[in-house]
């Protein structure tokens, strides 16, 4: 009879224990998650911050391809606008590829390419673009570690029925994939 | 693993390292205290000593290493491509952005101190930056951010004072036998006890440092595993490091800075020269043979 109870009392200790360090370890993760996701979003800020400028190092050089320009302002804004993780990345893809659009009409222009604020304006992008890729990186080793505890059993049900959801990768749809065409 | 899955096991590791580090000084204390004769008034004193000497090693040794190794801090302004290397290499890693040093020596290397992540420095000499490409140069900074990442510098910081504490023991030991003989007189009763301690305590004393030392050095060889495969988890690019290490490990130009003490700190063994060969060459070592380092990155 004592024993029993003994039992059944370590049984139910043990249980709680395990469900209360699942919900810490889930709610961790989404501390983690939110900070590294902020780690993409200064980035992305610093990029979003230096477009103007770079717009008006090459306006006066660019003559003809004015629409590259547009693009790599229509991407800037879209960029400001979105909210997700996956807006995000969207259209931090599309900027991405207006960019390179844009340096590479640039090759067209000597005048342009001499201009030391233009290659200071490039380089500081470049930098941006592989610190952007860092910082996502390691966004999406924590929300890879955090959904693979949601997924696994039993500590997935658990964490659902705290209502614990599974976070989004910061990753473009493979739609935006697609090679960026270059119009000369 | 993600770093937080890996600090936390490294942090168990240290625990116990330290732990057993613990039991075998007790045991060298219990012994030499028994032979002496001073009995706990040895181990006290040895105590307080060896606690200011961690407590001062833990909170300078960064200040200390640098200043033997001549070296002096950058701005992002004096060397940016090193400095953007570690700057994103800190963001894919999530750490707070250490200072960066250089060291004007036209032998590669690199090291990496300081006592958690928010005081870490990470130090290349101006050859590495000459002799290697970008990419190879990403793979040795991520090596040494992992190391930071890992807390080994910290658990290097512990296990080197502990060694050092077993060596001033034994020095302790041999010295109060000179100094502590009349002493020992004025005790007759447990006369044959003390003799086999007496014997027992002048074998430790004298193998007791070298098996810390041993110990220091295993662990330390296992540390430079880990950061390279944690170096590689954040470049996700393996041939970059192990192209690196080949490059260092041609190179025969041994780094003047570098000592004994600090030889465990470097990427590769600092003074060169040396091929390792038979197992017991190896104990001695402070890194494993670049060439099975090499192998083992290629294989990843």
């Amino acid at each position: 009879m004592n024993i029993s109870i003994i039992i059944a009392i370590s049984v139910v200790t043990i249980v709680i224990l395990y469900i209360w360090s699942i919900y810490n370890r889930l709610a961790t993760g989404k501390v983690h998650i939110k900070e590294a996701f902020s780690g993409i979003d200064v980035q992305l800020k610093r990029r979003v911050d230096l477009i103007p400028n770079l717009v008006e190092s090459v306006k006066g050089y660019i003559k003809h391809e004015r629409e590259v320009l547009e693009k790599v302002t229509d991407a800037r804004t879209s960029l400001m606008r979105a909210t997700t993780p996956h807006e995000k990345a969207q259209s931090d893809n599309m900027l991405s590829g207006a960019l390179k659009s844009l340096f590479a009409v640039s090759e067209n222009y000597p005048d342009l390419k001499a201009s030391q604020n233009f290659l200071e304006l490039q380089k500081e992008l470049s930098d941006i673009e592989a610190k952007v890729a860092y910082a996502r990186q390691f966004y999406n080793s924590n929300v890879r570690d955090y959904n693979a505890t949601l997924a696994n059993f039993p500590s997935g049900s658990i964490g659902r029925s705290f209502g614990f959801k599974e976070e989004e990768f910061f990753e473009a749809g493979e739609g935006e994939r697609a090679p960026v065409k270059v119009s000369f | 693993m993600t770093i937080y899955s890996q600090i936390a096991a490294n942090k168990t590791k240290t625990f116990v390292i330290i732990g057993l580090f613990v039991i075998f000084i007790t045991t060298i204390l219990y012994i030499y205290g028994n032979a002496t004769g001073y009995g706990l008034s040895f181990v006290g004193l040895a105590l307080i000593i060896s606690g200011i000497m961690g407590f001062a090693s833990f909170y300078y040794s960064d200040k200390v290493i640098l200043g033997m190794s001549k070296a002096r801090q950058i701005k992002k302004s004096d060397y940016p491509e090193l400095y953007r290397i570690v700057e994103n290499l800190c963001i894919g890693g999530g750490i707070p952005m250490p200072k960066v040093y250089i060291i004007q020596d036209s032998a590669p290397n690199a090291f990496a101190t300081g006592r958690d992540p928010k005081h870490a420095v990470i130090c290349a000499t101006t050859g590495i930056m000459e002799k290697l490409n970008k990419i190879e140069l990403e793979g040795v900074i991520a090596h040494e951010l992992s190391h930071i990442r890992n807390f080994d510098i910290r658990l290097m910081a512990i296990v080197v004072v502990l060694v050092g504490l077993v060596a001033l023991l034994a020095d302790f030991f041999m010295r109060s036998l000179w100094y502590g003989g009349g002493r020992r007189d004025s005790r007759q009763g447990s006369n044959s006890a003390q003799g086999i301690f007496l014997l027992i305590g002048i074998i430790l004393a004298i193998l007791s440092p070298i098996i810390a030392t041993l110990i220091q050095l295993a662990v330390s060889r296992k540390r430079e595993f880990l950061a390279d495969a944690s170096g590689v988890l954040l470049t996700r690019y393996p041939e970059g490091l192990a192209s690196a290490l080949e490059k260092i490990g041609k190179d025969k130009e041994p780094l003047e800075v570098a000592n004994n003490a600090t030889a465990h700190l470097y990427i590769a063994n600092p003074f060169k020269g040396k091929i390792s060969g038979s197992w017991f060459a190896n104990l001695f070592n402070t890194h494993p043979p670049i060439e099975e380092r090499i192998r083992i990155l290629r294989s990843m």
